[in-house]
């Protein structure tokens, strides 16, 4: 952890320096002064030229600390009686502009989370919104971890839906609810192997009608209330349990409820564009995630990038600061280095934008799942963000706005994303689609001499040495499927205090008592996903990890 | 080009799949042209540049200086035998054309026999031949003596990959590095072939040696490999520091019998007999920069490594008790194969510990267990692949020390 300076040492800072500077040029000078003339044992001219300067600039610097106190001290006067905070005026009238202005924010302690890696991708979204007019929207089964594989459904197809109709529920536990986004016709069941449920897809009104689930004041409310609100109107899911990722139990006492107000992935949605103006409602879903927890809500905010009013000026709320490469935006990690998950403990997590539909629960009294979703990846022509609704269809937001053909859709990021057709519907909880190549070309010697660049965190790669470059890229395996040999990688890559190789062999030869004492409750399958794109053997790490979980959660 | 060997490839694929053991061998050569096209298809969408052919490859890459001057090395010093071109820049060519011929013939042997293993236990796998053996096949001729007979080689090499490797499951679950084991075997099972003075340089009188024009040096020394220039001994500097060097009525011991035929220099850049490719420590120690900047070999190995060896030869020095001991310890770092061991051998991922902790005390361990081989036992001349092994042995040990570490740390949160 880093101590961060304020902004008085930091403006002082280069003062100190010039002046040392000073000292050892003058000092520098004398000295070859002296072995030009040693005949002489008087001080040479440069030798008091030298002097001079060193005491003008002790001097000067004297100035600059006595100055700056005074202007410290009168800033606090006037903030007293204006009623400012005063860093905030300390920061337009500080003698030396501060060097590092993101840190300008006094004695706030910011964690620095040094392992991981950024990939950048070509195809950034453009700050502007459009609307998305989507015909169909699609709630998922499988988004849910844990899910049984065929839920108990309710409608069938050709029935009508208001937005917030329940539409399935899981059968090992039938009190949570799954409920429809909009209203309409349930016109598709898409059904997987062994009849698994895998779509349910509704043709939505052009006006949705909503269920009534009643306006109310979370802070009025009890607990119990409030529990039974979010899971009548279907809420209830968008919290994620950790250890597990699973759809948290409502009898539980979650230790924390943990908001990460920042995504580190490739191409992320930036929460700090989309929570514009939401400032209210955000506060609104934080007092009912507040009465959940017993007034524990944390929230993870960027150091160097946060600056959304939404997030800095929630109330009830603890701050943590982060800086640091992905995946330092994932709450799993934001959390190891807060307060440990710890066996028998549980942390429920949840996404920006998911709590603007609880505000909205309470707020307008119907299950509202609006949001801003970012369409992003290099293969997009106008990459950019759409207003449109949970479980939209992305078919109009891709329609024309290709470059290529033959491509992937993901919805989520590059990592733990989810393939979905181009018909195909926005995940739960995703906040991003992604459009990259397919990558289903052999190349010849590619291995040895790419003949493209890609990403990869190995310097034996010219574009290691470019990093910060946007770079397209491909869903080419580039390998094959190899037993683990390299070590020390996946350490480098996921910051955890943990060794990540023999977590993935514990969980392979089933020894739980490894897998526990190696800290398996504190991650997911997305803390990994970076150490499995990195991995030169190929090896299928999210897959391993979500076995153990499963593993440890059902043994 | 791409397009006709892609057609190639591609009306063979039926052809190949009827027979396992053609299956295997296809696809090995077919992945080793064309990186196939697989997608990803769960779990992360977009992968890493990086794969197993590539990492091993640039092993690879790091040896070829170290072999190309163990190439030059193995001609000099059977010209320098024969008192021609005794001078270093003398003759560089054909130096060069007689250590490629002597060698190329045992890389061939070492690959074909080590790949045919591979390949047979692939195919009966039913899996793809793995990388592994690249670095293996490379390692085995640099480590040997320049003159071993073909036949042991194959031996060697068979015995290190069957027992030492997929005995326990092929690459990535083996316990002792493969080309030592390939060693160790030549070692105890014709332990006169590999040690003594005279094994260091190539006497033989075959073909090679008449082609390349020393026919006639035969005929004035005779046939014998014993009658050669006068004075010339090709011992190595392990050999004199540990048993003397006679020159007319006076026994020069320790340092003085080295520096009485080498200088540091000499033996840093590599002009000494020795195995193919262990003499150049500047060499190696450019393909160890080469490993440690491109992020393959592990630097916490490689330093820990050099800590333990200096650390035990300045205590060494401290405790000076007899000629060997007073070698000073950078001439201890220069002589044998420590650099070769530290860059290529100890660093092998698979069999070093694998938890960075670990790491340090695996190289550190090597770093004085090696020294301790080298200078203490008279049995043997040097240490290093003794003292690897042992610590390859002990590796998962020291990853479970840490490991209990890290488990304890945890449970004691909670």
């Amino acid at each position: 952890m880093v101590k961060s300076t304020g902004g008085h040492s930091a403006a002082i800072s280069p003062v100190l320096r010039l002046s040392s500077f000073a000292i050892i040029l003058a000092n520098s000078t004398s000295l070859f002064a002296q072995n030009a003339d040693n005949a002489s044992g008087n001080l040479s001219q440069s030798t008091i030229v030298g002097l001079i300067v060193l005491v003008l600039a002790i001097l000067t610097y004297g100035v600059l600390v006595f100055g700056d106190r005074l202007l410290k001290v009168s800033i606090k006067e006037i903030a007293l009686e204006k009623g400012m905070p005063a860093d905030e005026i300390q920061k337009k009238y500080s003698l030396v502009p501060p060097l590092i202005p993101h840190r300008e924010k006094a004695m706030r302690e910011v964690i620095t989370i040094n392992k991981g890696f950024d990939v950048y991708i070509k195809g950034r979204a453009e700050k502007e919104i459009s609307d998305l007019k989507s015909a169909s929207y699609a709630v998922k089964p499988i988004d849910f971890p844990g899910i049984s594989p065929i839920p108990k459904l309710l409608v069938k197809e050709g029935d009508r839906v208001k937005a917030g109709d329940q539409l399935f529920y899981d059968r090992h536990r039938p009190d949570i609810k799954y409920v429809a986004p909009v209203s309409g016709e349930v016109v598709q069941i898409i059904r997987g192997e062994k009849r698994k449920v895998e779509e349910v897809i509704i043709l939505a009104d052009n006006k949705i009608e909503y269920r009534d689930f009643g306006k109310a004041d979370p802070k009025s409310l009890s607990r119990e209330a409030i529990v039974e609100k979010l899971i009548e109107s279907g809420t209830w899911p968008f919290l994620v349990q950790r250890p597990y990722g699973i759809v948290p139990d409502p009898a539980d006492e979650p230790k924390m409820i943990y908001i990460s107000a920042f995504n580190t992935a490739p191409l992320a949605s930036d929460y700090d564009f989309v929570m514009q103006g939401q400032d209210a409602l955000f506060q609104k879903g934080i007092d009912v995630l507040n009465k959940l927890c017993d007034n524990k809500v944390h929230i993870g905010l960027n150091a160097k990038k946060t600056h959304a009013t939404a997030f800095t000026g929630a109330e009830g709320v603890s701050f943590h600061w982060f800086e640091g490469p992905h995946p330092t935006g994932n709450s799993g990690i934001q959390i190891h280095h807060i307060d440990p998950i710890k066996k028998g403990e549980t942390v429920w997590t949840i996404k920006p934008l998911d709590v603007l539909t609880l505000g909205r629960l309470f707020e307008e009294g119907r299950y509202n799942a609006e949001r801003v979703v970012a369409l992003a990846g290099c293969e997009v022509k106008s990459p950019k963000y759409f207003r449109t609704i949970q479980g939209a269809s992305i078919e109009n937001m891709v329609k024309d706005n290709l470059l290529n053909e033959h491509v992937r859709y993901i919805s989520g990021d590059v990592y733990t994303g989810k393939k979905i057709e181009a018909n195909g519907h926005i995940g739960f909880s995703d906040d991003l689609v992604t459009v990259i190549l397919e990558g289903d070309e052999y190349e010849m010697f590619g291995w040895l001499l790419p003949s493209y660049p890609r990403p990869s965190v190995s310097p034996t790669f010219l574009s290691y040495f470019f990093q910060g470059e946007e770079l397209e890229v491909n869903t080419n395996m580039h390998g094959e499927e190899r037993p683990f040999v390299v070590t020390g990688l996946y350490e480098q890559l996921l910051p955890i205090d943990t060794y990540p190789l023999h977590l993935f062999k514990a969980i392979l030869t089933e020894d739980f008592e490894r897998m526990e004492g190696l800290g398996i409750y504190e991650l997911l399958e997305e803390d990994v996903a970076l150490c499995e794109f990195a991995c030169p053997s190929k090896s299928p790490l999210q897959k391993i990890m979500r076995q153990g979980l499963d593993m440890v959660r059902e043994g | 080009m791409k397009k006709l060997l892609r057609q190639f490839f591609d009306n063979m694929e039926p052809k190949a799949r009827k027979n396992k053991y053609l299956y295997t061998t296809f696809q090995a050569f077919h992945t080793f042209l064309f990186v196939p096209n697989h997608v990803t298809r769960n779990g992360s969408h977009i992968r890493d540049g990086m794969d197993i052919k590539r990492l091993m490859v640039h092993v690879v890459i790091a040896m070829q200086l170290a072999l190309l001057f163990g190439m030059y090395n193995i001609g000099h010093w059977h010209y320098a035998a024969y008192g021609e071109y005794v001078g270093l820049a003398e003759g560089i060519i054909p130096k060069f054309l007689f250590g490629f011929f002597q060698l190329l013939p045992v890389i061939i042997v070492a690959h074909v026999v080590g790949l045919g293993i591979e390949f047979f236990f692939a195919a009966n796998r039913g899996g793809e031949v793995e990388e592994g053996f690249l670095v293996t096949g490379m390692l085995i001729p640099l480590i040997m003596p320049p003159d071993i007979p073909l036949w042991m080689v194959a031996v060697a090499t068979a015995f290190a990959v069957i027992l030492a490797k997929e005995a326990f499951g092929g690459t990535g679950q083996n316990i002792l590095n493969v080309a030592l084991a390939s060693r160790v075997f030549v070692f105890f099972a014709y332990p006169t072939f590999i040690s003594g003075d005279t094994c260091w340089i190539t006497w033989d009188t075959n073909i090679l040696h008449r082609l390349f024009g020393l026919g006639a040096k035969v005929a004035e020394y005779g046939p014998e490999s014993s009658a050669v220039v006068q004075g010339f001994s090709g011992a190595t500097p392990l050999g004199l520091a540990a048993s003397g060097l006679q020159t007319g009525d006076q026994t020069l011991q320790g340092l003085d019998a080295i520096t009485h035929q080498f200088s540091w220099w000499e033996m840093f850049f590599g002009f000494i007999p020795g195995s193919v490719g262990e003499t150049s420590a500047f060499l190696i120690i450019l393909g160890a920069v080469f490993l440690l900047v491109t992020r393959i070999a592990s630097w916490r190995i490689m330093l820990s490594m050099f800590a333990g060896a200096v650390f035990v030869g300045l205590v060494f020095n401290f405790m000076g008790l007899n000629a060997f001991l007073q070698v000073p310890w950078y001439y201890q770092l220069v002589m044998g194969s420590f650099f070769f061991a530290m860059a290529f051998m100890a660093t092998d991922p698979v069999t070093a510990a694998h938890t960075n902790e670990g790491k340090i005390v695996y190289g550190f361990m090597i770093g004085v267990m090696g020294m301790i081989i080298r200078v203490l036992n008279p049995a043997y001349p040097e240490g290093w692949m003794l003292a690897i092994l042992l610590m390859n042995v002990f590796a998962p040990t020291f990853d479970h020390i840490f490991i209990q570490k890290n488990i304890k740390k945890r449970l004691a949160r909670g």
